[in-house]
């Protein structure tokens, strides 16, 4: 029973990692196209390690936004790993190095795979699987990117700067799947369509984060 | 703050987040309220950087080639296509509306 569990998780986590490293591809060669040099590009995929922060940076990076929206946007999409890391350290264990380098490693994908498995032995494996294979192929398929984005030249005529509204569009496309969340999203829409030919670049998202926070407060009231 | 100092606040702040997650006990953050308000939050902030990189250009609102390529999109995650798939094909699209001159 044991080793069919664990053969289910390590087969979930190279099929997840495998997709997600190949789209690391599209993140270097936005990024370059965004303005980041090659380093910037590969900082952000061995620090940061989260998509979702690092496409808002070269996003934001791209319309000109400045420093403090770009860094509290990235900030405010990153808060969920914070909470998967609380999901998780039951997972992870004790141990300084080991729940350091688990935080590092701790992002959607990691803990999905972990939370899919049954067995406390498959959960651990499917973790750690998942967040190193993603972080290797990850970091190695931005670097290939970011060269391939800079043999490019104008992205526009390439399409990029499509394919990093259809990339935002893929990480949105799996939380508006109920109608709450799609409700809030197309709020959020509408205030940034209303809000980008007034307010500063950069603002917009934010104040589409603070309107979906009431949102949720709203909701909680009226569910509590 | 450069685009250097930027990109290096904005991963510590990142990490951080995912490390402070280890520290706080689970009965603070597992609390289903701070759940969904995360939810949320993620959510308007995806939905909102869709429209920025889909309709904005510098200040303005424009409606160019990555419309037709965002709805593309739509339409393959819609029949659950793969991620890297969905990004490829809105880059040909944009990119072929272009060179065709049908849209800027």
């Amino acid at each position: 029973m044991t080793s069919s569990t664990v053969r289910a998780s390590v087969s979930m986590s190279l099929g997840v990692a495998a997709a997600v490293s190949l789209y690391g591809i599209s993140f270097g060669a936005l990024a370059v196209a965004s303005g980041l040099d090659f380093w910037q590009t590969q900082v952000l995929s061995l620090f940061m390690f989260s998509g979702g922060s690092q496409f808002a940076v070269i996003g934001l990076a791209a319309t000109g936004a400045p420093g403090l929206s770009i860094v509290t946007a990235a900030g405010l999409l990153g808060v969920r790993n914070g909470l998967y890391a609380v999901r998780m350290s039951a997972v992870v264990g004790p141990g300084f190095w080991k729940r350091l380098l688990a935080g590092h490693w701790t992002i959607d994908e990691s803990t999905a795979v972990a939370i899919a498995q049954t067995e406390p032995r498959a959960q651990r494996i499917g973790f750690w699987l998942t967040g190193a294979a993603i972080f290797v192929g990850w970091n190695a398929m931005t670097a290939a990117g970011a060269i391939l984005g800079d043999a490019l030249g104008d992205p526009r005529t390439w399409g990029l700067d499509a394919a990093a509204a259809a990339a935002f569009l893929g990480l949105l496309w799996p939380r508006i799947q109920s109608r709450q969340p799609a409700a809030v999203a197309a709020v959020a829409a509408v205030i940034t369509v209303l809000t980008v030919p007034t307010a500063p670049a950069g603002l917009p998202v934010l104040i589409a984060a603070a309107a979906g926070i009431v949102m949720a407060i709203l909701a909680e009231r009226r569910h509590p | 703050m450069t685009l250097w100092t930027t990109i290096l606040v904005a991963s510590a702040v990142v990490l951080g987040t995912k490390l402070l997650g280890y520290l706080v006990p689970a009965s603070v953050a597992a609390h289903p309220r701070i759940q969904r308000i995360s939810d949320v939050l993620t959510v308007a902030l995806l939905a909102s950087l869709v429209v920025t990189q889909t309709v904005a250009n510098g200040g303005a609102i424009v409606v160019d080639a990555r419309v037709a390529a965002l709805v593309v999109g739509a339409v393959l995650l819609r029949i659950r296509a793969p991620f890297i798939v969905v990004v490829m094909a809105a880059a040909a699209v944009a990119a072929a509306l272009r060179a065709m001159g049908w849209a800027a």
